[in-house]
């Protein structure tokens, strides 16, 4: 272990974080965007509606993201007919298409976890929703999207942290986020270790963040009722200091 | 059931000891993606020139050899942990690579060229004049002025990890956009599907791929590169405490140039002689 590569490598990979981030975050937009109204077609009773949508989900979730990235990086770049329209200016550049392959990947898995949530939204809420006369897309709106939000939350969670870790994927195809920086620096250094421990410190940090922020989140949309009862206030020793422990006394 | 699982695991673990007592066998690895140096045959076994002279020299060593192949840039590193015990990849003897592993003598030569897209309609240059970098004068650096001139602008790929990618970085980073990558193979996809210009690479790995179907598109542009950072040749590369192996391929590679089996091997892959004797 060598410190000097160590601090070396705290000191680049910063440098990477831009593009990691708005890789995640960008084709996590752009998924969740693409799957809010797959998810509600996705659920319908009407199989038309509803087996495109599998079919397509099914699709990229049972494959490899690394596999979807190639087809889409080296594979759309074999065909003259792709390379000769105007689809080229996009798709000739890595960063397009790992935010197009990371896009339909999420959009996939997040239109699943929405699906779940949307039908376990309980019953009786919508059929109050239609008693009071609301329309169905108004039930849509107002009480099942909603709802569904807070139930898919905790599962929507896992695919915002998945898909951080996905983003190390870009560095295959010559993108230089954290993995990308990486790796050119194992390769300036040989030093895998010192380098690695960084880059994986720096996704572990991200990933603290995320999940912090949804625990809040989570917090926040619980109905109070639902909610644990706060902490009570631990009275105060004349000292302002809190009781100590068994321990002492 | 357990017991056959025992037997089995002690009869692994006994072979390997015997194994690292004598030295009778060897792993050696190789990347598998850069022909005609080594690559991958459609039945997955690995061919080419370094797994010819490895087994050549392995017979000289009295060593039975299995060749692995592993990826470029996790190479040196995986040398270094013992995965495998000697490095046959066309790998150029450098100082910085001296640092982490030991290389025996050269058993190749070769040089390294700029390889640009035929459509870019670059003016011509004489693609067989020689550059050496190990010391620069004014007259070597009008050559790489010059083909800096031309590759000003443009997006260029290279091998991750290989010496082509330091001097790419320090000749071109100023002037062009360089994208490192995994596999000459990938490059070579991107230089075909346009998304990079040009490249800098081994000469021998270039005409492979520009004799290809593929390779129509591109083509051989500025002087033959070689010195500086490539060092002096392509080497063994062996783990630094391993002084024993070391002795017994240099040994073994300055049997295989006098008799001529490099130079053979050389033709028969390249097409020209690049052992030891003619490049140095």
């Amino acid at each position: 272990m060598s410190m000097t590569i160590a601090l070396e490598a705290f000191l680049t990979l910063p440098r990477g974080l831009l593009l990691t981030l708005v890789l995640t975050f960008a084709s996590l937009a752009a998924g969740f965007a693409v799957s809010v109204p797959l998810a509600f077609l996705r659920a319908s009773s009407n199989p038309w509606a509803s087996a495109p949508v599998l079919a397509y989900t099914y699709a990229f979730r049972g494959t490899p993201l690394l596999v979807q990235l190639f087809l889409i990086y080296y594979g759309i770049g074999q065909l003259p007919l792709v390379r000769q329209s105007f689809l080229w200016a996009v798709m000739r550049e890595p960063f397009w298409c790992a935010f197009i392959a990371f896009t339909l990947n999420s959009a996939a898995h997040t239109t699943e976890v929405v699906r779940g949530g949307i039908q376990a939204v309980p019953r009786g809420q919508i059929e109050a929703a239609k008693a009071l006369g609301l329309s169905r897309f108004h039930t849509a709106r107002l009480i099942v999207f909603p709802l569904t939000l807070r139930i898919a939350l905790p599962a929507y969670a896992n695919e915002v942290v998945g898909m951080l870790k996905a983003s190390s994927l870009a560095s295959t195809i010559t993108l230089l986020e954290v993995t990308g920086l990486a790796r050119q620096l194992v390769s300036e250094t040989f030093a895998p270790y010192e380098v690695f421990i960084a880059a994986g410190a720096f996704y572990l940090l991200l990933t603290l963040l995320i999940t912090q922020g949804f625990q809040m989140l989570e917090t926040r949309w619980t109905p109070t009722a639902n909610r644990p009862p706060p902490a009570q206030p631990v009275p105060r020793r004349a000292n302002g200091k809190p009781p100590l422990a068994s321990a002492e006394t | 059931m357990k017991r056959t699982l025992l037997l089995a695991l002690s009869l692994v673990v006994c072979a390997n000891n015997a194994g690292a007592m004598d030295r009778k066998t060897l792993t050696i690895a190789s990347e598998g993606a850069s022909p005609p140096w080594n690559a991958i045959t459609p039945q997955g076994e690995l061919a080419g020139f370094d797994i010819d002279v490895g087994r050549d020299l392995c017979r000289r060593m009295k060593f039975e050899c299995t060749f692995v192949p592993q990826d470029w840039d996790g190479i040196i590193p995986a040398l270094t942990v013992g995965k495998f015990d000697a490095i046959m990849s066309g790998m150029a003897i450098t100082e910085k690579r001296k640092k982490s592993i030991a290389f025996s003598k050269p058993y190749a030569g070769g040089f390294n060229q700029v390889v640009i897209r035929k459509d870019l309609n670059l003016p011509p240059t004489d693609t067989l004049a020689e550059l050496d970098l190990t010391t620069i004068d004014p007259e070597k650096q009008a050559k790489i002025e010059e083909l800096r001139a031309a590759l000003n602008g443009r997006t260029l790929g290279v091998l991750r990890s290989s010496n082509s990618e330091a001097v790419l970085n320090e000749l071109f980073g100023k002037v062009a956009t360089i994208r490192s990558y995994d596999s000459q193979d990938n490059m070579h996809l991107d230089l075909v599907a346009e998304r990079i210009d040009g490249g800098l690479a081994d000469y021998f790995t270039w005409k492979a791929f520009l004799d290809s179907t593929d390779g129509g598109i591109a083509t051989l542009y500025g002087p033959r590169l070689s010195g500086g950072l490539w060092g002096p040749g392509v080497g063994v590369g062996l783990r630094q405490d391993d002084g024993e192996l070391v002795a017994a391929f240099d040994s073994a590679i300055e049997a295989a140039t006098s008799d001529g089996t490099l130079k053979r091997l050389s033709e028969q892959w390249f097409k020209i002689d690049v052992s030891p004797q003619t490049s140095n």
